[in-house]
């Protein structure tokens, strides 16, 4: 295999991290709303923590991004 | 490297649509310039443009906040309003955190947060320079914030700081485990706290920039429906832009409390 193509593959993979933080992001949000529409009075007080939860955990999956990033500008 | 993939990918763009143009270089953004050459004995003190607009966030920052509390009332006008408003954000965010334990410190995170929002904020403008989406001005506020808690922990506690690593409770047999794993994940936090801001804004603003080229690639009649996607994501990179700058300032403020208080 062309090292050329090796790297764009290699690229294409650790692009996979982000499906993690798609599930990270959703998981947050759903589980928001199902916990907001139990009791909407407390949905106000946990608005913060969502965001924080939010950034997190899309931050994870940027970290595979950044590797991609990586390897496709760098080597 | 760099014109190896951008000549590829102009050259796909002209398989892919017949005519001249191709993609432009999304990293192209983030090169940095040199704008008065320096010479400190003999390191390169250059002022760039990401020092530029360092200044410039300084600059507004410092300017905003003395234009909006010009004159002091009771009953605030909007510019004291939002200098009042972002005053309180900070400040509840520390008193949470920290407990008033962690007032003392509160100049420092609301200095940090406008500083980061500011930044994140001004990469937003069109033709403007990202600060944040370099890594190593990201690492080193970050390792310069962790060095500067990690010796206030041991000027609160002395020695006792290091009974951070020992989380209470933890059965005898774990505790060599356990402080290996506490004394890495210590070590990992200058990085992950740079590397989330930095890894969001690159990632954000190479993503604006592929698809502000997939408008010019496609044209006037298929151009709409990248821009349409466009207006959407510079929408949801401005909330990024507070977020990130939020999320710094708070896990600076997590970090502060557990130099303050261990736990």
């Amino acid at each position: 295999m062309e090292p050329e193509a090796a790297k764009f593959i290699g690229a294409g993979l650790a692009s996979i991290a982000l499906v993690g933080a798609g599930l990270g992001i959703g998981t947050i949000f759903g589980n928001y709303l199902s916990g907001a529409l139990r009791n909407p009075s407390a949905a106000a007080g946990q608005f913060p923590n969502l965001l924080l939860g939010f950034a997190l955990a899309e931050a994870t999956g940027l970290f595979g991004l950044v590797v991609a990033l990586i390897i496709l500008f760098v080597f | 490297m760099f014109e190896a993939y951008a000549a590829e990918a102009a050259g796909a763009a002209h398989g892919a649509h017949g005519e001249g143009g191709g993609l432009p270089d999304p990293m192209h953004q983030f090169e940095i310039k040199r704008l008065v050459d320096l010479d400190v004995f003999g390191l390169d003190a250059s002022f760039t443009n990401s020092g530029l607009f360092m200044v410039i966030a300084v600059v507004l920052i410092t300017a905003f906040m003395l234009w909006a509390m010009r004159r002091q009332q009771m009953v605030p006008s909007r510019s004291q309003s939002v200098a009042e408003l972002s005053y309180e954000f900070v400040a509840n965010m520390l008193r949470d955190n920290t407990g008033q334990a962690g007032m003392p410190y509160f100049p420092f995170i609301f200095t940090l947060f406008m500083f980061v929002l500011a930044l994140n904020m001004l990469g937003m403008v069109p033709y403007s320079f990202t600060v944040t989406s370099h890594i190593i001005v990201t690492f080193a506020l970050a390792a310069f914030i962790i060095l500067g808690i990690t010796v206030l922990g041991f000027i609160k506690h002395g020695v006792g700081f290091l009974r951070l690593f020992v989380p209470k409770g933890v059965p005898m047999v774990l505790v060599p485990l356990i402080v290996v794993i506490e004394v890495i994940s210590y070590l990992t936090r200058p990085l992950s706290l740079s590397v989330r801001l930095f890894a969001n804004m690159m990632a954000g603003h190479t993503m604006l920039k592929v698809f502000g080229a997939f408008v010019v690639a496609l044209g006037f009649l298929g151009g709409w429906a990248p821009l349409a996607f466009m207006v959407g994501f510079t929408a949801l990179e401005v909330l990024v832009a507070f977020l990130q700058a939020y999320v710094f300032a708070i896990l600076t403020c997590i970090y502060l409390n557990d130099a303050l208080h261990l736990h």
